[in-house]
């Protein structure tokens, strides 16, 4: 199958080389910017802009940032509990709900799909969401704030319902003449064999909650708790967000401090894991998306 | 029977229903109360656009206040601003999205494997950042006395540009954004869905004499169509709601450049979290899910009369 198209006999026309490749460039290029901007001095910058080689090449930003770590480190901290957690749970709520929507000899099975599915439809926007999450569940800085409204995606829990579908229903039926209980059944056999599916929906709630910074800015005043790339945009607006890096009491310079370089090496810092995840990431979600776009 | 009578037994058979599958019940029941507190506990608070609330009296022992919530925001200027900002650009993305993604994924399908994954690694990285990281990318290259684009117009003996001062360049500044980002995803969307056509198709038309190009004309995109259609139908059912990363980081909520870049979600935000003006922000929450609500149903029949299979529902 995956021979058809991809490697055709003659090679790849010129043309089509040379587009994606322009492509390319024109995606890595601004990449390559901000590499470089948070490796330059500040003096450069002001002198002649933000260039694609640095004229000297100093890592003042990086020591800079690092010199002081502690709201730095605790967002990072704050984002991967967030991110495990939350996609740990989310998954655990997706699955479980989804197979119960594929199980037709239950009676509410359609019912319950439903009610899901609803979700995609109306939703009551955000306003009175926020309401109830400040005024009724008072959730406003907690950790839960950051992961509970993404616990259940109705999406995720229909692509995940497909899949489920896709499996033999018969094995259902001899594990309960064994004496298997629907629970047994669920976490022995079904999560098992669903592992494809809960590794791709798994990368896309890991991704969502890793890029979060939405709730953030919605829920969260406490310092302590506040996620890594709502730390990034508090930094980008306001630079004196990064002078608390220092220590707190002592007078702080602001034309010392490497602004310009700082900004962009912390949005480095920020996605640095996620460069590093990406391949893997990018492995699992294409065949995730193979798997989708074949079957629909 | 009686009425009672049958209605007992009813009730009698549901429950019977209910404890033999109690256990399915109970491993759905952490999903389902999830979903009931995020999703449905807020449809009750719909009733705040028609309430004057005040914090003191709290949702329920507010005064009613009819539809003047909806009064004040559609005699404002910025219901028509922010409708037409939020429709027009969001279409903008759908159209010109859909067809440099579509091509995109046409040209990866007749590049070689090894290419493939190359160009396939680079085009989809975007995607996995955060708007927050893609907003320092365009501030790179926007920034008005260091950015990039100002350096080369310089140097090119133009004159700098105030790119955060002036409204009229955004709609063409976020379209790309937002092919930046996006494109590679989708393109692999439909590259998936080109390799998994059959090979046959192709063999026997290049048999039949059929040029590479005759033959995506007439095999692949026909094939893909299905494809197409329903990514564009999602789309179109989110046409009222915004990327809100998008329209909030990249302009960096530049006041000046509200004429341009606010959309209905940038608005409720302010409204509710900058402003307070909780009336506002309500009855254009309501707005927004309403007509949501009825584009998504409206797209469906369409789709659904056009062709059955590709209908969501």
């Amino acid at each position: 199958m995956q021979a058809t198209n991809a490697g055709r006999p003659g090679g790849t026309p010129i043309a089509i080389v040379l587009t994606l490749s322009l492509l390319s460039i024109l995606i890595i290029f601004p990449l390559l910017y901000v590499v470089s901007v948070s490796l330059s001095y500040d003096a450069d910058i002001s002198k002649h802009g933000y260039q694609l080689i640095p004229e000297r090449v100093t890592l003042t930003a990086y020591s800079y940032l690092l010199q002081n770590p502690k709201l730095l480190l605790q967002s990072y901290f704050i984002t991967i509990v967030v991110t495990a957690l939350g996609t740990a749970l989310s998954l655990l709520l997706t699955s479980s709900i989804a197979y119960v929507m594929t199980r037709k000899d239950y009676r509410y099975s359609q019912a319950t799909t439903f009610f899901v599915f609803f979700t995609l439809l109306f939703n009551a926007g955000l306003v009175p969401s926020y309401m109830i999450m400040t005024n009724v569940l008072h959730l406003q800085d907690t950790i839960g704030a950051l992961i509970l409204p993404y616990g259940v995606s109705a999406w995720f829990a229909m692509l995940m319902k497909g899949f489920m579908q896709g499996l033999p229903f018969e094995i259902i039926e001899s594990a309960k003449i064994d004496g298997a209980t629907e629970f047994g059944i669920f976490v022995r056999m079904i999560l098992p064999l669903s592992k494809p599916a809960l590794a791709t929906i798994g990368l896309f709630y890991a991704l969502a909650f890793w890029n979060d910074w939405w709730l953030a800015m919605l829920y969260i005043q406490n310092e302590k708790l506040i996620p890594l790339q709502f730390f990034l945009n508090r930094i980008m607006t306001n630079i004196e967000f990064l002078t608390k890096n220092v220590q707190a009491g002592i007078s702080v310079d602001l034309s010392a401090i490497p602004t310009e370089s700082s900004r962009m090496a912390i949005a480095i810092l920020a996605a640095g894991p996620m460069l590093f995840a990406f391949p893997f990431f990018q492995k699992y979600l294409v065949k995730g998306l193979t798997v989708g776009a074949v079957k629909g | 029977m009686s009425k009672g009578v049958r209605y007992r037994s009813a009730l009698k058979r549901e429950y019977k229903h209910l404890v033999s599958g109690r256990s399915l019940l109970l491993i759905s029941l952490p999903a389902i109360i999830v979903v009931f507190i995020f999703y449905y506990l807020p449809l009750f608070g719909v009733v705040i656009a028609f309430k004057d609330i005040n914090y003191a009296d709290g949702i329920w022992g507010s005064a009613w206040s009819g539809l003047n919530n909806f009064k004040f925001f559609f005699n404002s200027q910025d219901a028509w601003r922010i409708t037409r900002n939020t429709l027009l650009l969001n279409g903008v993305f759908i159209v010109v999205g859909t067809f440099c993604s579509v091509i995109v994924g046409l040209m990866m399908a007749e590049a070689s494997r090894r290419l493939v994954k190359l160009f396939q690694t680079i085009l989809f990285f975007p995607y996995f950042l955060s708007w927050v990281v893609v907003g320092f990318v365009t501030y790179i290259l926007l920034n008005p006395t260091y950015g990039v684009m100002n350096k080369a117009f310089e140097l090119f003996g133009g004159s700098a540009v105030d790119w955060y001062g002036n409204p009229s360049y955004w709609p063409l500044i976020l379209t790309l954004t937002y092919l930046w980002k996006n494109v590679g995803y989708t393109a692999i969307i439909f590259f998936t869905g080109l390799i998994a056509i059959d090979a046959s198709y192709y063999e026997a038309a290049s048999i039949d004499g059929a040029s590479r190009f005759q033959q995506i004309r007439t095999i692949s995109i026909p094939l893909i169509a299905p494809l197409i259609t329903m990514l564009v139908m999602l789309n179109i059912g989110r046409i009222f709601y915004s990327d809100f990363g998008m329209f909030y980081f990249i302009p960096r909520d530049a006041g000046m450049l509200y004429e341009t870049t606010d959309v209905m979600d940038t608005y409720v935000y302010r409204s509710l979290r900058v402003v307070g003006d909780l009336g506002m922000a309500s009855a254009a929450s309501l707005y927004q899910a309403v007509v949501g609500l009825v584009l998504v149903l409206t797209t469906n029949l369409l789709v659904r009369k056009y062709s059955k299979d590709n209908a969501l529902f």
